[in-house]
């Protein structure tokens, strides 16, 4: 394993991340704030008219994990990324970020909340009359800040994803997986330790859907940042809960499979179904789930 | 949901919308640039229009009045009735028609697009009020330049009015101009100038309102800005009746 020592010692190159990165993971395991789940959601009920979206819905996701929600479409996954965002109330339940109770918060209070948490949305979701460079800078412009504050931020995130050329584009000249791309860059911008996705890789070739699964994995190994990550694509879970990213001795960011040196414990997978969950745990056990619906998801037939 | 409901709910949000649209424009951040470039766009964008509904508006009222009022011998009151029917009326209602048809429809498509597209959440979850960044701008914009609009569309179609008079029915400027200052009072120009302040909050609201509640993807859209068009034009029309009205009890207008 790499020591924390040499990955500080490395030089930082393109595709790097923030200067705290990769420390913390490993370096962090005691701290008593990290008992505090990032998001809680405790017997959480959304009906909308006759329809249970969600029925009294429980989990917690902890500090520098990531929760992989499974199930098919209108299973209610997409319902619990709004409702941490606070884009949508519960009808019972509390819903908890940080050890803050949000039930309750008017939409003056959610935005603070919200500037703790980063979004990545289906399609992207970029703002169309803006650049690629708006887009990113979008949050630290709202904010106030002087432009040769936000210019290198936005550049930072840009090499984060590889897309720093692509800073002067307009939405509508980039590619679906660029879309993608520069919409994790403006979610990260102003470091987020909170990062939601919502069904990042839909739609998106395989090679694309990797990259996009690459840089979840950065966040999570090496910026220590909690997050949801909402799909129904089983290649994303395979990843996620096999692989994890640790900077080798030239300074570079690389991946390895979990085996004998090293067993990933913090992505778990959460399936919904109609609005229940019906499996939570590891990737090991739901593979071995004798639930014919679950059987049948992982199999696709 | 039946129609009653759903009106109900409808003016409820619409009115929460420009409540919260106005509120957010005495607080920071204000989105001042924002405010003057949708001026311009709803502005000036939308002078031509305004001019060439003014100036025919003022001609046609020439040509259909004159014949009836040469009937009565009361040809040299034209003027008198071309202002009165602009200042108080035509003015106001035609360019809160024009500038709904217009831009109306472009707030509504927009703002469905971006709803549609994620941008508003997206807007949301990156810790901005889409209300204040998107509505609150639009609903100042309109109210700044609806009543100028409406200002210059009364001018030009005075001005319509009086060349029709005088060159098809060769009446002398100075009889026009003369009938025009003797008619409008004080009490129509102030009138003729609220009326566009409360169109522009109507036009506003209801069209970020029926952007911002667009749902069903593009078609979505389609309908959101038809919704906004028809229920924006048939609110200013009902709305007029009773500013007239309001306006005849408040500033004593009568004759």
């Amino acid at each position: 394993m790499v020591s924390s020592e040499q990955i500080h010692s490395s030089q930082p190159l393109p595709g790097e991340v923030s200067k705290n990165a990769a420390g913390s993971t490993f370096a962090e395991v005691d701290d008593t704030h990290r008992i505090v789940p990032a998001i809680e959601f405790q017997d959480v009920l959304l009906a909308f008219d006759d329809r249970v979206v969600l029925n009294r819905l429980s989990f917690k996701v902890m500090k520098g994990e990531t929760k992989i929600i499974l199930g098919g479409s209108g299973g209610g996954k997409s319902t619990i990324i709004k409702l941490v965002l606070g884009l949508l109330k519960p009808d019972e339940g509390r819903v908890l970020v940080d050890g803050e109770d949000i039930t309750d918060y008017d939409e003056r209070q959610m935005m603070s909340v919200r500037k703790k948490i980063g979004m990545v949305f289906q399609e992207g979701a970029l703002f169309d009359s803006l650049s690629v460079y708006d887009n990113v800078a979008y949050r630290l412009h709202e904010q106030g800040l002087p432009e040769d504050e936000v210019e290198p931020e936005v550049r930072r995130m840009l090499r984060f994803v590889n897309l720093e050329d692509a800073i002067d584009k307009m939405p509508s000249e980039l590619s679906g997986g660029m879309r993608r791309r520069v919409g994790i860059a403006r979610a990260l911008i102003g470091d987020p330790k909170i990062v939601l996705f919502d069904e990042p890789t839909a739609g998106l070739d395989p090679p694309t859907a990797r990259t996009i699964c690459e840089l979840a994995m950065k966040l999570r190994d090496l910026e220590d940042v909690s997050s949801i990550f909402v799909t129904h694509e089983m290649n994303n879970l395979d990843y996620l809960c096999s692989e994890y990213a640790v900077v080798n001795e030239e300074g570079q960011v690389v991946f390895e499979v979990e085996g004998e040196r090293l067993c990933l414990t913090n992505s778990k997978v959460m399936m919904m179904r109609d609005g229940n969950v019906i499996f939570s745990g590891t990737d090991e056990r739901i593979r071995k789930a004798e639930d014919p619906y679950i059987k049948k998801f992982l199999r696709g037939h | 949901m039946n129609f009653v409901t759903r009106s109900v709910f409808e003016l409820q949000e619409t009115t929460l919308i420009a409540t919260r649209a106005i509120a957010g424009l005495f607080r920071r951040p204000r989105y001042i640039s924002e405010a003057i470039n949708q001026m311009d766009v709803i502005g000036v964008g939308s002078l031509t229009i305004i001019l060439l509904t003014g100036f025919f508006t003022g001609g046609v009222l020439t040509l259909q009045t004159f014949p009836t009022l040469q009937f009565y011998g009361a040809q040299s009151q034209t003027g008198r009735l071309v202002a009165i029917s602009l200042v108080r009326e035509l003015g106001p209602v035609l360019c809160a028609l024009m500038v709904t048809g217009r831009v109306g429809s472009a707030i509504a498509a927009e703002l469905g697009s971006m709803t549609v597209s994620q941008q508003i959440d997206a807007m949301r979850a990156l810790g901005t009020d889409p209300i204040k960044k998107l509505v609150a701008p639009r609903l100042l914009a309109l109210v700044v330049t609806l009543p100028l609009l409406t200002v210059v569309a009364d001018v030009v179609g005075i001005g319509g009015g009086g060349i029709a008079a005088t060159t098809l029915y060769g009446l002398s400027i100075n009889e026009f101009v003369t009938s025009v200052r003797d008619g409008i009072s004080s009490s129509d120009i102030i009138g003729g100038v609220i009326k566009p302040i409360c169109f522009a909050l109507i036009i506003s609201s209801i069209a970020c309102y029926k952007g911002l509640s667009t749902d069903g993807g593009t078609v979505g859209v389609g309908r959101a800005t038809t919704r906004a068009v028809v229920t924006a034009s048939i609110v200013v029309i009902i709305t007029d009746f009773f500013l007239a009205r309001a306006l005849q009890y408040i500033l004593g207008v009568q004759n």
